[in-house]
């Protein structure tokens, strides 16, 4: 598997004396949610509640929408997943989309 | 040259065959034989006519009825601001409008209106069939729109017509046929006798998937955001192109890779073309970017890099640009400057961005300029520089650095937050969303050239 092309400064996300692994998913899902919550405000739409289940498609945003979140996600972490989406295939639920986060956070350090 | 009423006939298109949108539809054999202006078709004869359709289809309809008919048939795109008109009427010298819905605003233009009704009416005789000048208007320009003349010829230049007696493909295109990218899509469905589903801005995605797989679409056009925004809808139902084409911007690995593992049977088809340039070339290996051996090589269609940025030599270019203060079209040996900057590696190019700044957010053109312009009207501003920042969703979004005036002013991250949505609650105001910055950083300083201009070699 190729190593995910890491773009702009080094993620950050981790802090010193964070809460190991699992915590720290969350932690990337907290950043993931803000940014979906802020983009909808910013771009006037209404955003579904997320959850894991929900199809992005359903979320009330539009492909702008996603642009802005995967800029304005890579330069709060570091990473852009989306430049090497491997097997992983574009995301379809708000879950899927986390978790290609979470992936390319762990690959990233 | 043939009329492309006349070639849509004589691909005797099956009786059941439509041009379809989510109300409505039309026979693509009501589209050859009736007409929808009926005897008053006539005064056009040798006129400039100005195509301004509410809906897709009447402008199908429009153009069928003009081409062949009007000296000069000028075709809008649907996002053409009405403030413009009296300018596209000027530069295009306008005789007649023809329209699908009447509008006050328009006959307030001072010319004659003509409205289409449904085609039913025999079509008139016409005494010489002449060779329409086609007018398109390019994309991304700022302030006035600008135009550019094309030949039917030249617009179909690219289509090859089918040799098979199989069945005929059915199209469907997430562009409106009235700008450049569905223009083709629509010239290929009716010069081949074939089918078409338009799209509907308003209609949501898995409705629209589920009438294209209703209506038997085989061959489906969009930009690489199109076909990116279908990937993360998740399943297509059972829409199930075997002939997929990405153009209008440029296809990365991951959605070519997305398309095919969707669409494992499908051939995909990654295309170049541009309103100035026509289509240049199609790509089928499945890898981005385009061989480098097209560089060069001999033929109808001739590319070269000149200071990096493509150049086109082809029938299927525009004639000139259209206006009193019109530049040049062409170089002194024939040749189209694209301004998309090419990189060559390991016998592949690959498109580096374009030469003039133009940012393109999902197939939309953005200028640095205009939003510049919006920026530094913002009271704590000094100075902005926009620039495109390469996106996987769609393609680039705007970016912009800005210079403060009092760059002590702003010293918390508070502070910082407020400012950046306060400047962003400005260009979301004043511009489209695809033009408004998706990211602002402030810095200390822009750089300036010697000539005191925004140095953008950066950019």
């Amino acid at each position: 598997m190729q190593q995910p092309i890491i773009k702009g400064r080094p993620w950050t996300g981790r802090k010193e004396g964070a809460a190991p692994e699992v915590a720290e998913g969350s932690e990337i899902r907290r950043q993931v949610s803000a940014c979906f919550r802020t983009t909808a405000a910013g771009q006037d739409r209404v955003l579904q509640p997320l959850s894991d289940e929900l199809l992005l498609l359903d979320s009330g945003l539009d492909s702008l929408c996603f642009a802005i979140i995967v800029a304005e996600l890579e330069d709060q972490l570091g990473v852009d997943p989306f430049s090497d989406l491997d097997d992983a295939g574009f995301p379809v639920t708000f879950g899927e989309f986390v978790g290609l986060y979470e992936a390319a956070a762990q690959r990233g350090r | 040259m043939t009329s492309l009423r006349a070639r849509l006939a004589w691909a005797t298109p099956d009786p059941a065959s439509r041009v379809e949108a989510p109300e409505e539809s039309l026979t693509l054999c009501e589209l050859a034989n009736a007409s929808g202006l009926g005897p008053s078709a006539a005064i056009l004869a040798g006129r400039n006519v100005l195509v301004r359709t509410e809906r897709q289809i009447g402008a199908a309809q429009a153009l069928l009825e003009l081409d062949g008919l009007a000296g000069r048939l000028v075709l809008c795109p649907p996002d053409l601001a009405a403030e413009h008109l009296p300018h596209v009427l000027g530069v295009a010298e306008i005789d007649a409008i023809v329209t699908d819905v009447a509008a006050p605003s328009l006959e307030a233009l001072g010319v004659p209106v003509l409205v289409l009704a449904a085609p039913g009416a025999p079509i008139p005789e016409m005494a010489t069939e002449c060779d329409s000048e086609w007018l398109l208007f390019t994309s991304g320009t700022t302030g006035l729109p600008k135009l550019v003349a094309h030949s039917l010829a030249a617009l179909t230049g690219a289509i090859t017509p089918a040799l098979s007696v199989g069945a005929r493909p059915v199209w469907a295109s997430f562009y409106d046929i009235r700008r450049y990218g569905g223009l083709q899509v629509l010239l290929r469905a009716l010069t081949g006798g074939c089918a078409l589903a338009l799209c509907d801005p308003e209609e949501p995605l898995p409705d629209h998937l589920r009438r294209l797989a209703r209506f038997g679409v085989t061959h489906m056009t969009g930009t690489p955001s199109h076909w990116r925004r279908l990937l993360m809808s998740g399943r297509p139902d059972a829409f199930r192109p075997s002939y997929v084409r990405l153009s209008g911007e440029i296809a990365d690995q991951p959605v070519l890779d997305g398309l095919r593992s969707l669409f494992p049977h499908a051939q995909i088809v990654h295309a170049y073309a541009s309103t100035e340039a026509g289509v240049v070339f199609e790509v089928d290996d499945g890898r981005e970017g385009f061989p480098a051996d097209f560089l060069g090589r001999s033929g109808p269609i001739e590319m070269k890099l000149d200071d990096g940025s493509l150049r086109v030599r082809s029938p299927r270019t525009s004639t000139r640009y259209v206006g009193p203060d019109a530049g040049p079209l062409f170089d002194p040996e024939g040749f189209v400057d694209t301004g998309d900057i090419i990189e060559v590696r390991d016998g592949r190019c690959r498109f580096a961005g374009r030469r003039n700044g133009v940012i393109n957010v999902g197939g939309l053109k953005v200028h640095p300029e205009e939003v510049e312009a919006v920026i530094n009207r913002h009271p704590a501003v000094r100075l902005s520089m926009v620039r495109a920042r390469a996106n996987p969703i769609t393609g680039a979004v705007v970016t912009a650095d800005v210079a403060l005036v009092d760059p002590g002013a702003v010293t918390t991250a508070e502070g910082v937050c407020d400012l950046r949505a306060s400047i962003l609650a400005m260009c979301r105001s004043a511009l489209p969303p695809h033009k408004a910055p998706a990211t602002i950083r402030f810095v200390p300083e822009l750089t300036m050239t010697a000539g005191g201009k925004l140095d953008r070699s950066h950019a």
